[in-house]
């Protein structure tokens, strides 16, 4: 079933951690295999942020496997070994898990590409988002508990979107959760609740132009695909125009870039979405209760119609 | 109270070998009679007094416990209610076959009011996907819009939302009118068997697909229609008819009927004869 739910304030900041939180939560009946946060913080803009995984939380269901900590380490040291040999200063390494970093890099990134799939090379690597404000941050349970376990409910920032997985088409492990990023672009993630009924034929067609796919999850192929329409130079909103014909399914989704939030429902309308729109705040998510939990006063919301897209600004 | 009997004479089911078990055991079926109208009542109803108004506020309740405050506050006799906090809870006031007034200080989550009979309820909010999903008589107002899947197989009463309503509305419903102010989304009407739908603003794609029976008015444009939906004459009497219902519905009363669009199925994919011989076939 999955559930999603997404956020932007439009010129403040506000406790966006905490309250995707709230929302992710009041979701957890929609799914609580796996949750996921990107969440786009206030940062000064020098460096990048580097949140990456160097081994799996593996749930029932899933293929990968769980490994011992000293793999992890042994891991750690050859992406410190390639930052190093790319140039790459980590001015500020956090561990909050044996299996989960966040780095903050002064680097002067010509091309996220290149530097990705040297990163991602390194076997077990995988970069969850790389931005100079979006965090990707998921893990196996609720919202609650990922949220306690990263200590994300003080994150400040302007906008955020999030995911409750009920894992239906991959295993439960974090690289089948969301959100997924926008790879390889800076500042891109996306969340998605539905089923892609022509992945593998668009994969392959990614693939063949040089896309990276990191799981078998189906959602993934939405983050590509916006990301290989913007490489071609098209707009976010061009890109998730292009989806609703390009992609097959049924399907709600939110992809957020550094000052934007964007939301596409399919054709047949067959995945919910709530939203709410004022002038200094925009809130959504898979039901309003949702919504409620950060905004319990009386307001007005709506079900977007089939096949609409809309984008925000900050 | 029904009698259940044992038939003497075998069914041809029954002379292969099949449901010969002895029905036995009480049954609660009550059957209406238009003539004791007046005394008919479902097992588990309550005399209620309209004027005999209360407050409940189910913002620290689950929805259980909400449905069950109301059922308790309608066995004290209580015939308006009046829901405050309602924050999009779901599965709010679902289940009532008592006479009721109930208002809604907000909005409800998915499938509010769902399988009820005879309550008349005032939403002055929003409600989420399959509001009054089989309602089967009484009235429903919604004040704000409405999600997907509004009025779901419902079978009989109003259901009025004066906002805009999501995809499939009235999907598979069998009785009753859906009234729209606002605009309606994609498949509405969906594989509707009878029944009217009324939109007063424009309607998305797939309008009235693989509809069976039924009529749907629409005011503003069409997205395009579903497959067998086809137009009709807009009558006489389907303008009267309209005036009176936007009059009842509160809204529209000075919108210009005449002008509304009647769509209803083209029939072409009636295939009852041709279904029914196979079905017997494979029964037998």
């Amino acid at each position: 079933m999955c559930g999603i739910a997404g956020l932007i304030h439009r010129g403040k900041s506000s406790n966006v951690g905490s309250e995707l939180q709230g929302m992710l939560q009041a979701l957890k009946h929609r799914g609580e295999d796996s949750t996921g946060y990107a969440l786009y913080g206030d940062t000064d803009g020098k460096n990048f942020i580097m949140r990456f995984k160097v081994g799996e939380n593996v749930g029932e269901g899933s293929s990968s496997i769980m490994e011992d900590v000293s793999v992890y380490d042994e891991r750690k040291k050859i992406v410190d070994q390639t930052l190093a040999e790319m140039g790459a200063k980590v001015v500020k390494e956090e561990r909050t898990l044996p299996y989960s970093l966040r780095y903050e890099l002064d680097y002067n990134v010509k091309d996220l590409l290149e530097f990705s799939q040297r990163i991602e090379s390194i076997p077990g690597v995988e970069i969850l988002s790389m931005g100079k404000s979006l965090e990707v941050i998921k893990d196996l349970g609720n919202a609650k508990m990922v949220c306690d376990r990263y200590s994300l409910d003080k994150v400040v920032g302007t906008h955020a979107i999030g995911h409750a997985r009920m894992a239906t088409e991959s295993g439960v492990d974090i690289k089948s959760a969301h959100p997924f990023w926008g790879y390889p672009f800076s500042d891109v993630s996306v969340v998605h609740n539905g089923q892609l009924t022509n992945y593998w034929n668009n994969r392959r067609v990614l693939e063949n132009k040089g896309m990276r796919f990191m799981s078998e999850c189906d959602s993934e192929l939405i983050a590509v695909y916006i990301a290989e329409k913007m490489r071609d130079g098209a707009t976010l909103e061009e890109g998730m125009k292009a989806s609703l014909t390009g992609l097959d399914g049924v399907f709600t989704y939110f992809v957020a870039t550094k000052d934007s939030l964007g939301m596409a429902k399919d054709t047949m309308a067959a995945k919910p979405l709530v939203l709410y729109e004022s002038d200094d705040l925009v809130a959504m998510g898979s039901e309003e209760i949702a919504i409620r939990s950060v905004l319990p006063q009386e307001i007005d919301t709506y079900d977007p119609f089939d096949g609409e897209v809309k984008v925000w600004q900050i | 109270m029904a009698n259940l009997k044992t038939v003497s004479k075998k069914s041809k089911a029954q002379s292969m070998g099949m449901h010969t078990e002895v029905l036995t055991g009480r049954t609660q079926q009550k059957f209406f009679n238009p003539d004791e109208a007046e005394n008919f009542y479902y097992f588990g109803t309550y005399d209620v007094d309209f004027n005999k108004r209360t407050d409940l506020d189910v913002k620290d309740m689950t929805a259980p416990e909400a449905n069950k405050e109301i059922d308790n506050l309608m066995s004290q006799g209580y015939g308006t209610i009046v829901i405050k906090n309602p924050q999009g809870k779901h599965s709010l006031g679902v289940g009532i076959l008592n006479k009721l007034n109930l208002i809604f200080e907000g909005s409800l989550g998915y499938f509010g009011m769902g399988s009820c009979d005879g309550p008349i309820v005032r939403i002055n909010g929003r409600v989420g996907w399959s509001c009054a999903e089989n309602l089967m008589a009484g009235k429903v107002v919604i004040e704000k819009n409405a999600g997907s899947c509004f009025g779901a197989a419902i079978r009989g009463g109003d259901l009025i939302c004066k906002g805009s309503v999501g995809a499939r509305t009235g999907i598979d419903m069998k009785g009753g009118t859906i009234i729209i102010g606002g605009d309606a989304g994609a498949f509405t009407g969906f594989m509707m068997q009878r029944g009217r739908i009324i939109i007063l603003g424009d309607v998305g794609i797939n309008l009235g697909d693989s509809m069976y029976d039924g009529t749907i008015f629409v005011g503003g444009e069409i997205g395009s229609y579903g497959s067998d939906a086809v137009d009709a004459e807009l009558t006489k009497s389907d303008q009267d008819w309209l005036k009176r219902k936007l009059k009842v519905a509160e809204i529209g009363e000075n919108f210009d009927v005449s002008k509304m669009k009647k769509i209803v199925a083209g029939k072409k994919l009636w295939n009852y004869d041709n279904l029914e011989p196979t079905e017997k076939k494979g029964a037998i």
